[in-house]
């Protein structure tokens, strides 16, 4: 059995799943996350699942557990980095992952929980548009 | 056409613990990748295996996969197996229901892995176990 590491930056605990799981990992990750909000009263939760190649029915229920448990401890979960064949394959077999809110990336997602904090976008520094457009290209 | 085809055997795997739900997964994905399914149908594939493995694990009390490559001369495709010797499912309509689960799971674990493969045939009944076929071929 694989321990998941849940990681913290900021008010934001971050799980990357790096190898496929276990059933057994995967309940034990969501033990394990729904402790780590309370102990760290973290305000969201991102789970990057860029490294799998497979998430069946068991898993994204996992998910969802996970999603519905942090929301109740009030705190806000964003699935990212799913892989386009995966997201072709849930939708496929009907699974639809309700409740899970999910972002194309790692920075997307922060600024999901950024503006459910705050109210407001996330300060990013402004790289603007690159210096070989010319002025009023679309 | 059926005499044309060839099936060769890739592996024979038990299903007695929850890694050897994963082993599964991986020697599913080693055989599409051999015979060359696109990613999509070879994660399409693979998803269905891992549902199929798992309900041959939690609701047959374990059992075995086949893996076969199969070609007819112009394609190539793949086919796995489940059986096992559980109970065998009593209202099999219902069990392909939608949303239909005795365990945990979104109920589409035979629903599901339906509608990701080209193939799928199920042999079930009280007391004779579960043996459920699944193929999926290169376009």
């Amino acid at each position: 059995m694989v321990r998941v590491p849940i990681l913290q930056l900021g008010d934001v605990l971050l799980v990357s799943i790096q190898i496929d799981l276990e059933d057994r990992s995967a309940l034990q990750l969501q033990e394990h996350l729904a402790q780590r909000i309370v102990d760290t009263s973290a305000r969201g939760v991102v789970i990057d699942i860029s490294a799998l190649d497979v998430v069946d029915s068991f898993l994204g229920r996992t998910f969802a557990t996970m999603a519905a448990v942090s929301w109740v401890l009030d705190t806000e979960t964003v699935v990212v980095g799913m892989r386009p064949s995966v997201a072709i394959t849930l939708v496929e077999m009907g699974l639809s992952l309700k409740g899970v809110r999910t972002a194309l990336n790692l920075d997307r997602a922060m600024n999901i929980l950024t503006v459910r904090a705050t109210g407001r976008p996330r300060a990013v520094p402004d790289r603007g548009r690159p210096s070989w457009m010319p002025v009023g290209a679309p | 056409m059926t005499s044309l085809q060839q099936t060769e055997e890739v592996g024979r795997l038990s299903i007695y613990r929850e890694e050897d739900v994963l082993r599964v997964r991986q020697a599913v994905r080693a055989a599409a990748n051999a015979v060359r399914l696109p990613l999509v149908d070879q994660t399409k594939l693979v998803t269905a295996a891992s549902e199929l493995a798992r309900n041959a694990l939690v609701h047959g009390g374990g059992g075995y996969a086949i893996i076969e490559r199969l070609g007819n001369g112009r394609r190539g495709g793949v086919r796995v197996e489940f059986v096992d010797s559980g109970p065998g499912i009593e209202d099999l309509a219902l069990a392909m229901t939608d949303g239909y689960t005795t365990a945990s799971g979104f109920g589409l674990g035979l629903s599901g892995s339906r509608r990701l493969v080209d193939q799928f045939e199920i042999d079930t009944g009280p007391g004779r176990g579960t043996r459920v076929t699944v193929t999926k071929w290169a376009r």
